[in-house]
C-alpha cells in the first residue's frame, strides 16, 4: 500500500503539533444562507445556534440578495452550468465580455480579465508581465497570495515597511537600475484596516518611473464615496497601473477574481497567465450574478453608505466600552488582544453569547498582535451591532479588559 | 567577527524596525521565529550580505533558521568566506 502506516503516522504528527501550537482550524458548519444572522453547527454534531455573523467578508450584505440569486438563476438557465474549457478555447461566453467590460468602467480601467479568483489573479499577473530583467517593491504586509504570485515570477524583487513611504522611496532609488519596477499594496490591508496611501504611493511611482498594483480586495464595491475603491478615496483612479480584486467579498461573495488595468498590461496576462490559461473559465451562473451586483452598486450608493454608517456606529459604541480597537475607517475592526489564547478564549465565549467571531493569532497577524478581527455588513441592522457591542462589554468585562490599553492588557496576560 | 555583527544587526534595525519600534534586537534575538523579520522580507538581508561581503549564499543554505540570529548569519557569512 502506497500510504503505508508510516507515512500516516508522520503525518498524524504534523497535525498534533499543528494543535499543540494552538493553531488548529476547527471546522465549523454554516446549515443557512450566508447573512448577517445565520444558523451554525459548531462544534461538529452541535444542534445549530443561531448567530450574528460579524467574521464574514460580505461588506455590502449581497451574498443573498434577492436580485443577485434572481440573476445567477438566469444565467444558469440562459448559459447553463459550467464551461467545460478554459477561457480561450470555448470558455468565453458573451456575459463573460460583459462583466469584464462593467468592471472596467466601475473601476476606471482600461480593460480587465477574469480570474477563477483573486488568489488565482495574483499567482499569474507578474509571471505575465515582467522578467528577469525587473523589480517588484512589496508592502511587507501584502496578501499572501500577492506574495506566492511574486514568488512564481522570474523577477527580483524587494519589501518596504508596512506603508512606510520613506523606506518605499529608499527602495525606489535603490532600483532604479531595473528595466520595469511595479509597486504591490494592498488598498486595505485585511488584518488591520488600515489604508495604503495611494496619493503618496502615485507620487512616488510617478518620480521614480514605476508602476503601480493595488489588490483591493477589501475595498471593492465599497471604499471610496462611490465605493469604486482605495483609488477613489484618496482621488487618483488615473495613477493606477493594475488593480485586482474579487467577488467573493463585497461583491457578492461566490467566487472569481481579476486583473484591471492598463490594456496592454490585460493583454498580456490574457496571453501569458497561467491560471488563465490553464483553470476554467468563471461559471456562468456565477459570472450572470457578479453582473447584477455591479449594476447595483452602479446604480446606488444605499448599502456602502449604510456600511459607512454601521461602521462609523460600532466604532463609536466599541471605544465608548473601552475596548482597545486599531483606528481606522474601514469595515475591518481589529480588536487588539494581544495575547493568542485571550483572543481564542474571548471568541468562544463571544459564541456563547450568539456572535460569531474568531480570534486571529501568528502567522496570520504578527506574534504578540493576536486580535479578534470583527467584520461589520451593510448587512447588520442597527440591533445587530447594538448585540455585539453588549456582548463585548459583558465578555471583556469578566476578563478584566476594558479600559485597558496595549501594555495594560500585555502585562495582565502577556504577548 | 564583531565588526561583521554590528554591521548585520545595524542592517537589520534599519531595515525591518520601526522608529517607534519597542523590539530590541541583539546578536542572539530571534528574528525569523519571533516575526521581526519573515520569509519573505528576508530577501533584502541576503541580498545585502551578498552585496556587502561579496558573496553568494546557496539558497539551500539561506535558511530561516540560517537567519534567525545576527550570531547564525554571521556563521554563515564566515563559511562562505573561507
Amino acid at each position: 500500500m502506497a500510504f503505508s502506516n508510516s507515512t500516516r503516522s508522520l503525518l498524524a504528527d504534523e497535525i498534533e503539533q499543528i494543535k499543540e501550537d494552538g493553531l488548529f482550524k476547527e471546522k465549523r458548519f454554516i446549515c443557512s444562507a450566508q447573512d448577517a444572522e445565520i444558523e451554525v453547527e459548531y462544534p461538529e454534531g452541535a444542534s445549530h445556534e443561531k448567530v450574528l455573523n460579524f467574521c464574514a467578508n460580505n461588506y455590502l450584505g449581497l451574498s443573498s440578495h434577492p436580485d443577485v440569486i434572481k440573476a445567477a438563476h438566469e444565467g444558469l438557465d440562459t448559459r447553463g452550468y459550467g464551461m467545460s474549457s478554459v477561457r480561450f478555447i470555448c470558455g468565453t461566453q458573451d456575459i463573460h465580455r460583459e462583466l469584464q467590460d462593467k468592471v472596467s468602467v466601475f473601476l476606471g480601467m482600461e480593460d480587465t480579465l477574469l480570474f477563477p479568483s483573486c488568489m488565482d489573479a495574483n499567482s499569474g499577473v507578474f509571471e505575465a508581465i515582467l522578467g528577469q530583467e525587473d523589480v517588484i517593491i512589496a508592502d511587507r504586509l501584502i496578501h499572501a497570495s500577492l506574495v506566492d504570485g511574486i514568488r512564481l515570477c522570474s523577477a527580483e524583487y524587494d519589501t518596504f515597511k508596512h506603508m512606510n513611504m520613506k523606506h518605499l522611496e529608499k527602495k525606489l532609488e535603490l532600483h532604479q537600475d531595473r528595466r520595469i519596477r511595479l509597486v504591490v499594496t494592498d488598498g486595505v490591508f485585511s488584518m488591520d484596516g488600515d489604508l495604503a496611501p495611494l496619493d503618496e504611493m502615485v507620487e512616488l511611482c510617478n518620480r521614480y518611473n514605476a508602476m503601480l498594483l493595488v489588490d483591493d480586495s477589501h475595498a471593492s464595491g465599497f471604499i471610496g464615496k462611490t465605493g469604486r475603491g482605495t483609488h477613489e478615496h484618496f482621488n487618483v483612479i488615473d495613477g493606477i497601473d493594475l488593480i485586482t480584486t474579487t467577488f467573493g467579498k463585497g461583491l457578492g461573495g461566490a467566487s472569481g477574481g481579476c486583473v484591471s488595468g492598463r490594456s496592454e498590461l490585460i493583454e498580456l496576462c490574457r496571453q501569458k497567465a497561467r491560471p488563465y490559461l490553464f483553470s476554467n473559465s468563471l461559471a456562468p451562473p456565477i459570472v450572470n450574478g457578479s453582473i447584477k451586483v455591479i449594476d447595483l452598486i452602479s446604480s446606488s450608493t444605499e448599502r456602502r453608505d449604510k456600511l459607512e454608517w454601521n461602521t462609523k456606529y460600532f466604532r463609536e459604541k466599541m471605544e465608548e466600552a473601552g475596548l482597545d480597537m486599531r483606528p481606522g475607517e474601514t469595515p475591518i475592526v481589529p480588536v487588539m488582544l494581544y495575547n493568542a489564547k485571550l483572543a481564542n478564549d474571548i471568541a468562544r465565549d463571544m459564541y456563547a453569547e450568539g456572535i460569531y467571531v474568531i480570534g486571529f493569532c501568528f502567522p496570520v497577524v504578527p506574534a504578540g498582535k493576536a486580535r479578534i478581527r470583527v467584520q461589520l455588513s451593510a448587512a447588520h441592522e442597527k440591533e445587530h451591532l447594538d448585540k455585539c457591542v453588549k456582548a463585548f462589554r459583558k465578555i471583556g468585562d469578566k476578563y478584566g479588559i476594558l479600559g485597558l490599553g496595549k501594555n495594560e492588557i500585555i502585562e495582565k496576560y502577556g504577548r | 567577527m564583531d565588526k561583521m555583527k554590528e554591521t548585520v544587526l545595524e542592517y537589520i534595525v534599519d531595515e525591518y524596525l520601526d522608529e517607534d519600534d519597542e523590539d530590541e534586537v541583539s546578536y542572539d534575538s530571534p528574528l525569523i521565529s519571533s516575526g521581526i523579520v519573515d520569509s519573505f522580507s528576508m530577501v533584502s538581508l541576503k541580498r545585502f550580505i551578498e552585496n556587502k561581503y561579496s558573496i553568494k549564499l546557496p539558497d539551500e543554505e539561506a535558511t530561516p533558521e540560517a537567519f534567525d540570529t545576527v550570531n547564525s548569519i554571521c556563521r554563515l557569512v564566515n563559511k562562505h568566506l573561507g
